[in-house]
């Protein structure tokens, strides 16, 4: 993980330098940008979203993509494909015999990669958390980011748990290498 | 109904009993006769039931002969459902219905995975609901509801494990408070219909 770090300077003289360059190229049709930021914004507003709905939070989770709450207005798109997905959505509950290929589709997602837990039964088995046959959370399998509780959880929970997570990788704005 | 159910018992000769319960037809029938008694079933004229609609299992642990192995037929020509029940202790196997319903094969598989009733020439007698590699018949009364194991992702072997069940807080029963078995007796809507003999 390698991280970049601006050296430290005086802010003043930096700023008067990026104001004087940044009015210079404008005329020319450019814009001037930090690039961590750049890329933190490139990256949260274009979530491309893992749909992996295995229960009844799969529908909530359709809810959130059609015209009402509109993920799409974020950047974050339905993708069923784990290679070109940045977030992994995962909706319901989380039987054994599905945590293996669990595992399997976010190890075939690319850095960076995320993973929401929506509902009870994938925060933590929820009403089947005493069952033989079900994972107590999915978090025993993936790393989670962001929890969204909810049995299930409305589109209007998911939205926000999508922007939550938005603002987690604003907040971190690493370059991870 | 009844003409029905006379006539299979004397035609084919198959059946240890039969009753009419509810406004359905039930016939009680002995493992090695059972494919006798389907074959009849889907073959006489008065019968044709062409489907088979369901193959399930009841666990009754009390019993010497602890599981019912109950077939649902359907017949789409006369517009008629019959149940077929027999009844095999955990050794014995019950020849499989498969010659004579091919749909009988998954259902088999069923009741075989979450029972354990062993279901003789079966063509491929493989668990079909629980995990690659489970253990036990979760279905059976002796099976506790939590199970004997549970998953997770071991980062030092990269794949999941199994480890035994370690629950931080026991599982609660809400007996007293709960509107189903609230220790006094009172009859839900449709409860009724238990007792009435028709």
């Amino acid at each position: 993980m390698g991280v970049i770090t601006p050296t430290k300077s005086n802010p003043a003289a930096e700023a008067a330098l990026s104001r004087a360059l940044n009015d210079e190229l404008a005329d020319k049709g450019f814009v001037v940008a930090q690039l961590d930021k750049l890329v933190s914004w490139a990256r949260t507003s274009s979530l491309w979203g893992l749909t992996f709905g295995l229960a009844c939070c799969g529908v909530e989770m359709i809810h959130c993509w059609m015209s009402r709450y509109d993920l799409d207005r974020f950047g974050v798109a339905p993708m069923p494909s784990p290679r070109s997905a940045d977030v992994m959505i995962v909706a319901g509950t989380l039987c054994n015999k599905m945590a293996p290929a669990l595992r399997k589709i976010y190890d075939q997602m690319a850095e960076p990669r995320y993973v929401i837990s929506m509902g009870s039964c994938a925060n933590g088995g929820g009403y089947y958390h005493y069952s033989y046959s079900v994972v107590r959370g999915c978090d025993r399998i993936v790393p989670v980011d962001v929890y969204v509780p909810g049995c299930p959880p409305t589109a209007e929970a998911l939205l926000y748990g999508v922007l939550q997570l938005q603002k987690k990788i604003r907040r971190t704005g690493t370059l991870v290498r | 109904m009844d003409d029905l159910g006379a006539h299979i018992a004397q035609k084919s000769g198959a059946t240890t009993g039969w009753s009419v319960r509810l406004g359905e037809l039930m016939l009680d029938t002995t493992p090695d006769k059972l494919i006798a008694l389907l074959t009849f079933l889907k073959n006489d004229p008065r019968c044709l039931f062409a489907q088979l609609v369901d193959v399930c299992g009841v666990d009754w642990p009390e019993r010497e002969k602890r599981f019912d192995v109950v077939y649902n037929l359907l017949s789409l020509r006369n517009n008629q459902r019959v149940r077929v029940k027999v009844e095999i202790d955990e050794a014995t196997p019950v020849p499989s219905a498969a010659a004579v319903y091919s749909s009988a094969t998954w259902f088999e598989r069923e009741a075989y995975d979450l029972y354990g009733v062993w279901f003789a020439d079966h063509p491929d007698l493989r668990r079909i609901l629980t995990d690659y590699g489970f253990e036990g018949h979760p279905l059976r009364k002796d099976f506790p509801l939590t199970g004997f194991v549970e998953m997770r992702w071991d980062d030092v072997q990269k794949r999941v494990i199994y480890e035994p069940v370690k629950l931080t807080q026991e599982f609660r029963r809400f007996d007293f408070l709960s509107p189903w078995e609230g220790g006094i007796e009172r009859i839900l809507p449709g409860d009724e219909k238990a007792t009435e003999t028709n």
